[in-house]
Formats: structure tokens, C-alpha cells, sequence
């Protein structure tokens, strides 16, 4: 097989076959997908979550992930967040003519290593090429099913006046992993990115029996974008600590260097939740139990005042507003 | 534990802020003119705790905010040309010009990057010796030396293809022209802690001698700011107006004298616009004859057009203390940090974006 | 205006050092601070170190503002 892709792959030829078998379906493989088949036909019933994104994530490659790992969980995650057991997920490139085959094999054990981890088959596909210059590299998009038991109303307007707010771990991790990779601002020790599958923690949550109310995860926009997100839909008000909020020790040290704020930084392994007080800590003491929610920390909660805005008391104990982020955090100097 | 950790200690600052309760009993007027600081206040909700005798203002600290649209419009033609890589820092992106920014050209496919260091746009000028990169020079007495720096690393090592469009500025002068003014009544002013590492506490003696205002040079850590504050309130209370410095860890009466050496070696003085403040003259910072062949402005053949400003944007008074963010129709209504139309706006340091984000919550 | 951080100086070679941020390490030139040495706690900014700061100052600043904070809960300046 050639050493880059060429648009030949994308053209539905032996050449697309080859890349198809060897490449896409081997690491993957599953008895849904193995089939080929222009539609996978998925066993049971019952009530559904469907969930899509698209992952163009530069640079590709970045320490604690990839783009691969990145589309499998960010897709999990988004499935998890409103209480549903993620099963299958379909798997789509959009390949630049070039891009070298050492890559995307890499990303395809990227993407098997992540379904395993996250016990989700990906069962359909597809592949196009197209010209040098239409694509950053890769772009994917990942779609995925998931099964809801009955009675589960996990939503972002879900949030009650009294919930605690119920943080998953550190903040900031996994943008400005990203943002170090870039040109020109690298730390000689990398920055690892949180990315995660979090249905396993989410189960662990709901086995509990809590009343979990509203769930996401917090990524591109930070955990002030969510948070303000959540308030809206809510149409409640939401108070949180600034002392409360876990940040770790290089991430805080690699956000103040470049004036940015860890609360606008995106997260890919981190789910903030709205739990009825009288649950909140038991379900903090089972999140603290997993392995992705080893720093899980209440850091507010929701209230009648003020709906629709989220409100931070500082460590000095002022009070001052949290809003959404507006553009992508960029580094400065002032 | 950094440096930075013992200044954040909130049990300290919460007896530092009883004190500064109990020392103020007149009436003043204490202002800043440090984006850094306008954030820093903002963001840990000090007004809020500051009894009601001690207003706080802030004037033009942010030279991001300070920027002429015709300066802006000389970098936007510039980024346009071919074969130019425009290099700047995050700041200036979403600064809006006369008619664009440099994140629409970007868009429109002009090459703009955005570095953290001219190290960084020394080195993309390395990595692509077909471009000539030129490097948004922008920033007062803290980050002009390490612009001059990156023209005397690259002329050490015979970097053809770097430039520099400087439109540094210093603040001495544009402070005397804020105080000569009489538009704003300032008891006490809290000086910029960086921009005096490099240039010295002595930078601000004209203050005290000639307008008899004291001055505190401060940190940016809760409990540097806290400190100013009392400082202050202490020379008002007792008439004083003296120089003080409060940030010694990192400032001295003299600066950095290296700092200052290899500024002046590349750079000299010369008349600068100010938003806000219009022509003021020693203020800004050119590149010497000496190293004229790093100078954008003489390298290229460019044009940036008609300068126009935008209606109704009072970013020129607010900067000046005359009026604050909420007195401005367009603030929060056309004027958001998603959509500026004024720089006071864009720049997370502004007046005006530091209101918006922040902005206190029983507001 | 004027981002600048505190930041450990673990190495030096020639004008450039490697400053430790905390956790994160990075190179930074000392072109305008070459007075800084092993062990010095610089002030980083925009890739340079632009002033070695002083760690005995700190501490007496430290001790000042811990006199601040007394002097009220004493109930008297």
C-alpha cells in the first residue's frame, strides 16, 4: 500500500478497498461491522439517545490523545450526559489527499483502543478523499447510539433551585494540552489532556439511585460556558466557589503564563452535574471511587436567584458574575 | 509553592482589607492604569470590599485599548501584502480598525499567527525564509525591551527576512497629559508593576513633585493590590505624596537597567497617537536609523487607507476616566465582547470587557 | 497590562534558562535579566525574563502586610 493517501482511496476501487479492510475495519472489527453491509442492523428496542459531532482537532496528535481517541469519547460522553448506556457508534472521514497512512493507522488504534475502553462497537462507516487543501489532515464525525432505561430524565433544563453542582475533577486539562502543541508556545514538559470515556463513571453515578438532574460535559467554552448553559435551559441561577474548583498545579501555572482562565479552557473527560441535595454526597463519594472522578468536588449549587446567570464567590469572597466565553481563549501578554 | 502562592492567601487578605476599613475616613479617588490591574480588580471583586470612601478608576493602562485605528490600519495592510507573515500577540486579534481586523483578514487569507514571544516570530522567520515576517510591535515599557531584544538577536545573527512595525509606547508622558487635563480628579494613583520592574519607580517622581499625587507601585496578586490600597489611604490620610513602592519583590527605584539599555539602544523617542488622547509627543517608540532595516514601515511600500472611527464609541473617555463602561450607550446593547466595536471592548483588559465579564453580580 | 509570572529558574545555558512555572518547565532568554542564576525566581514575560525578583523582599512584604492584618485584629492601627 502506498505511504500517503491519494483521492485513488476515496474512489470506491480496490484501492479504497484495500484501505477499507486493512486499515479502517481490522482494528475495529465486530461481527456488526464486519458484515460490510450498506446499514448496520441493530439488535432490541426500547428508548434511544442519538448523538452526533464532528472532530477537526489540529494538531492530530497531542499528549494524552488524539483525534481518534477524541471522537470516540467526545461521542460517548455526549450519550452519557443525558443517562443513556452508549452501544454503537458510526465512523466517518474525510481524509486530505497526502496525509501520510502511517497516520490514520494510528488513529484507527486510537479510535479501537478508545471503543474498547468504552465497550462500543462501531458497527458503519465511510471514507472520502479529497483535494490537498479542502482538509486540515483529518476531519471525523462520529455518531453513536445509546439505550435509556426507563424513567431516566437526565437534561441540561433539568437543574432545581437546591441541587448541588458536582464537579467530576480538574479543570482546563485538555485545551490547553491542545494550545501548548501549537506554534510557538510550548512547555518543555507536556501538558496531558484529560481526554475519557465517562460512561463508566456516569453508571457508577446512577446505580446510586440519586436524583441526578442535569449532566454535561464541559468542552469547547469551559466550564463558565456550561454552566451558563445549564442556568439558561434551567432558567435557574447558579452559584459556584472559586476555592472549590480543582485545578491542577500546571495547567494553573500554564493558564496564568498565558492570561488565560481555566474556567473558559475545554475539558474532554469532565462532566459537571446538578444532584438533589439529600443524594449529592453519596454520589460524590462513588465518583471519588472511580479512576475519572478521583478529584470530584461539590463546587456550588443551583438557586432561584438571579436565573439564567452564573455567579462565582471569590476567594477574597466577593461575588462576581461568570459569564460565557466569547471566542476561542487566546494567549496575551497583557 | 511559587513565588505568587503567599500573596494569595485569603485569611491575610481579609485582615488586610479590615485594616483599609478602619484607616479610610476621607473621601478618595484612587486610580489605576494597568490593564493588569483593571483585571486583577475586577476579577477578585475588590471594589465590592472597598468601604465606600475609596472610589476606584481606571485610566489607559492597556495599550491594546490605547491603539489608533491608524496604526491598526498600517497592520492590517501590511498582513494583507504577499509573502507577509504578520506575527502579533493574542491581544491584537479582534482589535477592530477602520474597517477590519486581523482576524477578518485572516480570514480573507492573509497569514497572521499569533505568537507568545518574538522568539517565536524570530523563529517562524527562520522556518520560512521565502516570507518576510513582521512583528506587531505593541506594548509599553515591560514588553518593548524584549522587541528590542528580538532586533538585536536578529541582526546578531544576520536574520534577513524580520521586521518590527512598532507602535510601543510609554506612559509617563501620556499620565502627565491625563493629569495636565483637569478632566479627572485623582487623590492617589496605584502604578503598573511591571512596567516599572523595567523602568524604575523613579519613572513616577513627577507625579508626587509635580502634581503633589502620591503613587504606589503594585503587584497583581489580590493581596499586592490590597496592599497599594492601604499604602495609599495612609499617605492621604496623613497629606502626603510620596513614591512608594509596595511590589519590592519585584521593583526597584532604578528598574532594570539591561531592560532599559537595550530598549534605548534599538528604539527612540517620538510623537505617538493615543486613543482617547490624541497626539501625544515623546510618548511612543520608533525604531533607531541604526536599525532602520528592521523597520516595517520604512521596508514596505504600503497603504492603510482613510482612518475612520466608529460612532458613538466612547472608548477615548472612558479611557480617560471621564466616563466609565455603563455610561456608554453602545456598552452591553451593540458593544460586546462577541461584537466590539471599541478596542476598550476587545482587549480582555479593557475597561469595558472587564466590566462585562466580571462585572459585580448584585450589579 | 503586562502579563508577567513568576517562574523558577532549573537551568541556564549561556542566555537562555529553563523556568519551571509551577510544574511546566520552559526555555526563556535571559538577554534582559543575565543576572539571574540557578535558583533565582524571575518574572516571565512574553518569552523573556525582564526581572530577577527578590525572594528576602517577598518574605519582608509578606511580613508587612501579616502587620496590617494584625494591627486590626488588635483593635487598633
Amino acid at each position: 500500500m502506498s505511504e500517503r493517501i491519494l483521492l485513488a482511496h476515496g474512489s470506491g476501487g480496490r484501492l479504497a478497498h484495500d484501505l477499507i479492510e486493512k486499515v479502517l475495519v481490522k482494528p475495529l472489527s465486530n461481527p456488526l461491522l464486519d458484515r460490510l453491509d450498506d446499514a448496520a442492523v441493530l439488535p432490541g428496542g426500547g428508548r434511544l439517545a442519538f448523538t452526533t459531532d464532528s472532530y477537526v482537532v489540529q494538531p492530530m496528535f497531542f499528549p494524552g490523545g488524539d483525534i481518534g481517541r477524541l471522537a470516540v469519547c467526545g461521542t460517548v460522553n455526549d450519550l452519557s450526559m443525558v443517562g443513556a448506556t452508549p452501544l454503537y457508534l458510526s465512523l466517518a472521514f474525510i481524509i486530505e489527499e497526502g496525509l501520510p497512512l502511517a497516520d490514520l493507522e494510528r488513529v484507527l488504534v486510537s479510535v479501537g483502543d478508545a471503543a474498547r475502553e468504552a465497550q462500543v462497537q462501531i458497527v458503519t462507516g465511510d471514507t472520502k478523499v479529497v483535494n490537498q487543501g479542502s482538509a486540515d489532515g483529518l476531519f471525523v464525525n462520529t455518531s453513536g447510539l445509546g439505550r435509556l432505561a426507563e424513567g431516566t430524565e437526565i437534561s441540561g433544563s433539568g437543574a432545581r433551585p437546591g441541587d448541588r453542582v458536582i464537579l467530576s475533577g480538574t479543570i482546563g486539562d485538555h485545551g490547553i494540552a491542545v494550545l501548548s502543541q501549537r506554534e510557538g508556545i510550548g512547555f518543555s514538559t507536556p501538558l496531558v489532556s484529560d481526554c475519557a470515556p465517562l460512561n463508566g463513571l456516569v453508571a457508577e453515578m446512577l446505580q446510586t439511585g440519586a436524583r441526578v438532574h442535569a449532566m454535561r460535559d464541559p468542552t469547547r467554552g469551559g466550564l463558565a460556558t456550561t454552566l451558563n448553559e445549564i442556568a439558561a435551559q434551567s432558567k435557574a441561577g447558579i452559584r459556584i466557589e472559586e476555592e472549590a474548583i480543582p485545578v491542577r498545579r500546571e495547567v494553573q501555572g500554564a493558564c496564568e503564563m498565558l492570561g488565560i482562565d481555566p474556567l473558559y479552557v475545554a475539558n474532554e473527560g469532565k462532566l459537571v452535574a446538578m444532584v438533589h441535595p439529600e443524594d449529592a454526597g453519596a454520589v460524590l463519594e462513588r465518583m471519588r471511587r472511580h479512576r475519572h472522578g478521583r478529584d470530584a468536588a461539590i463546587i456550588g449549587e443551583v438557586r432561584a436567584e438571579h436565573p439564567g446567570r452564573v455567579v462565582m464567590k471569590t476567594a477574597l469572597g466577593a461575588s462576581r458574575i461568570v459569564d460565557m466565553l466569547v471566542g476561542d481563549p487566546l494567549p496575551r501578554i497583557c | 509553592m511559587t513565588l505568587a502562592d503567599g500573596f494569595r492567601d485569603t485569611e491575610l487578605a481579609r485582615g488586610v482589607l479590615a485594616g483599609i476599613r478602619q484607616a479610610s475616613t476621607r473621601q478618595v479617588r484612587l486610580m489605576e492604569f494597568c490593564g493588569g490591574h483593571t483585571v486583577a480588580i475586577m476579577r477578585h471583586g475588590i471594589r465590592q470590599l472597598l468601604p465606600p470612601t475609596i472610589e476606584m478608576l481606571s485610566g489607559p493602562g492597556c495599550p491594546v485599548c490605547v491603539t489608533d485605528n491608524s496604526d491598526l490600519d498600517k497592520a492590517l495592510a501590511l498582513a494583507r501584502l504577499p509573502g507577509v507573515i504578520l506575527a502579533t500577540f493574542g491581544d491584537m486579534l479582534k482589535v477592530p480598525g477602520s474597517r477590519s481586523s486581523l482576524q477578518e483578514a485572516r480570514a480573507e487569507g492573509a497569514d497572521v499567527r499569533i505568537v507568545y514571544s518574538t522568539l517565536d516570530a524570530l523563529d517562524i522567520a527562520g522556518q520560512n525564509p521565502a516570507c518576510r515576517v513582521v512583528f506587531l510591535g505593541v506594548g509599553f515599557e515591560t514588553t518593548a525591551p524584549t522587541v528590542a531584544a528580538s532586533v538585536l538577536q536578529a541582526a546578531k545573527g544576520g536574520v534577513p527576512n524580520y521586521y518590527v512595525l512598532s507602535m510601543h509606547k510609554v506612559c509617563p508622558p501620556a499620565i502627565r497629559a491625563i493629569l495636565d487635563s483637569g478632566e479627572v480628579k485623582v487623590s492617589g494613583l496605584i502604578c503598573p508593576g511591571h512596567v516599572s520592574a523595567v523602568a524604575g519607580s523613579r519613572a513616577w517622581d513627577f507625579i508626587a513633585l509635580d502634581y503633589g499625587i502620591p503613587c504606589v507601585v503594585s503587584g497583581f496578586e489580590p493581596l499586592d493590590i490590597l496592599q497599594a490600597v492601604r499604602m495609599l489611604v495612609d499617605q492621604l490620610e496623613k497629606g502626603e505624596s510620596r513614591v512608594e513602592i509596595a511590589y519590592r519583590r519585584g521593583v526597584t527605584p532604578d528598574g532594570n537597567r539591561r531592560a532599559l539599555e537595550v530598549m534605548a539602544q534599538v528604539f527612540e523617542p517620538c510623537p505617538a497617537r493615543w486613543r482617547g488622547l490624541g497626539a501625544v509627543p515623546g510618548s511612543g517608540l520608533r525604531l533607531r536609523d541604526a536599525y532602520r532595516r528592521f523597520d516595517a514601515e520604512a521596508a514596505f511600500d504600503f497603504d492603510p487607507g482613510p482612518t475612520v472611527e466608529p460612532e458613538g464609541c466612547i472608548c477615548g473617555e472612558v479611557l480617560r476616566a471621564v466616563r466609565t463602561p455603563r455610561d456608554c450607550g453602545l456598552f452591553r446593547t451593540v458593544c460586546t465582547p462577541a461584537s466590539p466595536v471599541g478596542p476598550c471592548m476587545v482587549s480582555s483588559e479593557g475597561a469595558c470587557a472587564a466590566c462585562y465579564l466580571y462585572g459585580a453580580a448584585d450589579e | 497590562m503586562c502579563l508577567a509570572v513568576p517562574a523558577l529558574v532549573k537551568s541556564i545555558d549561556g542566555l537562555e534558562a529553563e523556568v519551571d512555572l509551577g510544574g511546566v518547565t520552559r526555555r526563556t532568554s535571559l538577554m534582559l535579566a543575565p543576572e539571574a542564576k540557578v535558583g533565582d525566581y524571575v518574572l516571565l514575560h512574553a518569552g523573556y525574563a525582564i526581572s530577577v525578583l527578590d525572594q528576602g523582599e517577598a518574605e519582608e512584604t509578606l511580613s508587612i502586610l501579616r502587620e496590617m492584618a494584625r494591627a486590626t485584629a488588635d483593635g487598633g492601627a
